[in-house]
């Protein structure tokens, strides 16, 4: 399905929101690409920047207080952190879609369903209204939702969470866009709704040859989605790998942790491997390893030296100076 | 002995609700609570007049039992009933029918004078380490007031004993005139864990106490809380939405659906063999953080949304989303919850009955 033609290359992205109590330094020197087609999940918990990388490509960001310091975001021959604001609104929705963890917030209240389905199609397309009504009777059909024409009229408050969520992921996909964004599309869900969700998106990646960026904090949820994991933690990408060698392999001490620490359906369980302590309060930008105090492995050179993504095989990153293959400092890093 | 039950639809085990065998005492085991028939209405209230016009059947006839020492996890999704069962049992919330009884002492048929000098004895982890915690107290007085209402230690008794508290909890016994705000989310759920145990209870109802941390913190607390359930003897309803979590820390498993009990039993059986649809259907939608296993993993999709506990359906609450309800049984008898197996509890028509044995 994802070949290694890039669609997005995201590059040295660094943005902060200036506040009252101080500067919180949320996203620090991000780089990744994603490919046509490929499923990316961004797997990090809350504060770990992950939300922000993506909604700072589309300057979804409140700014003031957030600024977008540094960094590139290549889409199609331009950069999105370039585009003046009426470039970036023939993107967002149209080239690059969004879902958002909260379908309850996230669509209007106040307009049927049809309308902010057509709404999009119309503005970026150009079609007909006629033509809009039934693109958007054809997206609710794809996205599973039964008796399409008539939840044309239908209220986001007349519907479930379940099809709030559906409608989200059709309004993301009007305009065939070449990616889309899912920010926790699940978390708010039950997990047989969830369950059926993922069902869905499962089957519109074979239909649709659209690349995906999935946001989550749930390790579960991406195992069986992704074909490549970013790790995030305090604003930087700490490990980057193809699915099954993140999950069999891990490299770094934090995402290592973190899949010691969850206990597993399939499994019972041995103690639980927690992670002694908590996130770091991003009020500084790091200069050395922000996991350090955290990390079991942790020696000299971490508290000192800020590490980069360093190869570790073929697509495999880890941002760490210790070799967890050999158990020792890494020399070659 | 064992007996051979009939098999077949609507024929279960003998019992009159409300002292149905859901357990007995043996020598290894002891009931410490016991819940029976338990129900829970709101009233819906309408008009100028307030009239009643309705009822959300937030619990709707549940009977379990919890032996002592053990940790009996209650799962299902939101709006099955699952944390008004545990509110209901510490009696937060007055029961609309049924009984709740804790180590003879039938709570739910006591005044509230009698049921505060249980208290001690019984207490609560809420979800929200933020909500739960009065951000104008100190921890020391977070602390100290259980101490003081329920009349246990005093002055400088009452100081040596937050403090040791807190080092009990994993916390820097130093902080104790600290504000729950001067805290992370994880530090002020060991807080909420060491002002429920402030009195030494016997029985603790963890109401989703890791659903608002971070997943690097969870396993921290559940470990806090494994440990003191050892030191302390402690015997816990762990409400979580998490089977995950729940295979990791129950004895036993009992699954919500709907204000009603649809499947109990020991964990691993429940895990290994679940019988009641709905619990293979929870279980074959919880994502395995393993991408092999996934690849290969079968999974039920169940169709639709729970209904609204102010309008359950007729009939087994699930009918509307079984894939195999059947029309002339599901949609019209609410099925007997029943011993199929030892210690393994169903309420669902098409569950057989295997030999059942009668202590």
């Amino acid at each position: 399905m994802a070949n290694d033609e890039p669609v997005l290359e995201v590059s040295d992205l660094v943005t902060r929101f200036n506040t009252h109590d101080g500067t919180v330094h949320a996203v620090n020197g991000v780089s990744f690409t994603l490919n046509a087609g490929e499923f990316l999940g961004v797997v990090g918990e809350s504060g770990s920047g992950k939300s922000v990388t993506m909604m700072s490509l589309l300057k979804l960001i409140p700014m003031p207080p957030g600024e977008i310091v540094n960094g590139s975001a290549m889409f199609g021959g331009q950069d999105l952190l370039a585009m003046s604001d009426h470039e970036l609104r023939k993107v967002r929705g149209a080239e690059i879609g969004f879902i958002f963890q909260d379908p309850m917030t996230s669509l209007n209240p106040v307009l049927t369903v049809g309308r902010q389905i057509t709404e999009s199609v119309r503005l970026h397309t150009g079609v007909t209204a006629k033509g809009a009504d039934a693109r958007a009777v054809e997206l609710l059909d794809l996205v599973g939702i039964p008796d399409a024409k008539q939840r044309l009229k239908a209220y986001p408050h007349e519907l479930s969470g379940g099809m709030r969520q559906r409608v989200m992921i059709a309004v993301a996909l009007a305009c065939s866009p070449k990616v889309i964004i899912a920010d926790e599309p699940t978390t708010a869900l039950d997990v047989t709704i969830q369950a059926q969700i993922i069902e869905l998106i499962k089957d519109l990646r074979e239909q649709l040859n659209t690349a995906v960026i999935w946001i989550t904090h749930d390790l579960g949820v991406v195992a069986g989605l992704a074909d490549r994991v970013l790790v995030m933690y305090a604003g930087q990408i700490v490990e980057e790998a193809r699915v099954n060698e993140l999950y069999g392999d891990p490299q770094h001490p934090y995402a290592q942790g973190l899949l010691r620490s969850i206990p597993r359906l399939d499994q019972k369980g041995h103690e639980l491997a927690s992670i002694k302590g908590q996130p770091p309060s991003l009020t500084s930008a790091p200069v050395s390893c922000s996991f350090e105090p955290r990390c079991p492995y942790a020696f000299e050179r971490c508290g000192i030296e800020l590490p980069k993504l360093f190869d570790i095989s073929r697509g495999h990153r880890a941002a760490c100076f210790w070799d967890m293959k050999e158990g020792r400092p890494a020399d070659d890093r | 002995m064992t007996v051979d039950v009939g098999v077949g639809v609507g024929v279960g085990v003998d019992s009159a609700p409300g002292e149905d065998a859901t357990a007995v005492d043996t020598p290894e085991r002891k009931v410490l609570l016991s819940v029976r028939d338990l129900k829970k209405h709101f009233p819906i209230m309408k008009g100028v007049f307030r009239r009643q016009v309705g009822a959300v059947r937030a619990l709707d006839g549940v009977s379990f039992d919890i032996y002592r020492g053990e940790t009996l996890g209650l799962v299902g999704e939101s709006g099955s009933g699952k944390s008004t069962t545990g509110r209901v049992i510490l009696q937060l919330e007055k029961a609309t029918a049924g009984t709740v009884t804790f180590d003879g002492n039938e709570l739910t048929s006591m005044s509230g004078e009698q049921v505060r000098k249980l208290r001690p004895r019984m207490q609560m982890v809420f979800q929200d380490p933020h909500a739960s915690l009065n951000p104008r107290m100190t921890v020391a007085s977070i602390l100290g007031e259980p101490l003081k209402e329920h009349k246990v230690a005093r002055g400088a008794e009452r100081q040596q004993r937050v403090e040791s508290l807190l080092a009990q909890v994993g916390l820097d016994p130093s902080h104790a005139n600290r504000y729950p705000h001067e805290f992370s989310g994880g530090q002020r759920q060991r807080i909420g864990v060491a002002r429920a145990i402030a009195l030494s209870p016997e029985f603790i109802v963890a109401d989703e106490p890791i659903a608002a941390l971070d997943v690097s913190i969870q396993a921290q607390v559940v470990n806090l809380l494994q440990s003191i359930q050892d030191e302390l003897e402690l015997t816990y309803l762990f409400i979580s939405h998490d089977l995950s979590m729940v295979r990791h820390i129950a004895d036993r498993v009992a699954v919500m659906y709907l204000g009603t009990l649809v499947e109990m039993a020991p964990v691993d059986e429940l895990y290994s063999s679940p019988e009641h649809p709905y619990t293979q259907a929870l279980h074959s939608a919880v994502p395995v953080p393993d991408p092999i296993v996934e690849a290969s993993r079968e999974r039920v999709i169940l169709r639709g949304d729970i209904p609204s506990p102010a309008n359950p359906p007729p009939g087994c609450v699930f009918n509307t989303r079984c894939p195999w309800a059947q029309d002339d049984v599901c949609t019209q008898v609410a099925p007997e919850w029943r011993e199929i197996a030892p210690d393994h509890w169903v309420a669902c028509h098409l569950v057989k009955e295997r030999a059942v044995t009668i202590k």
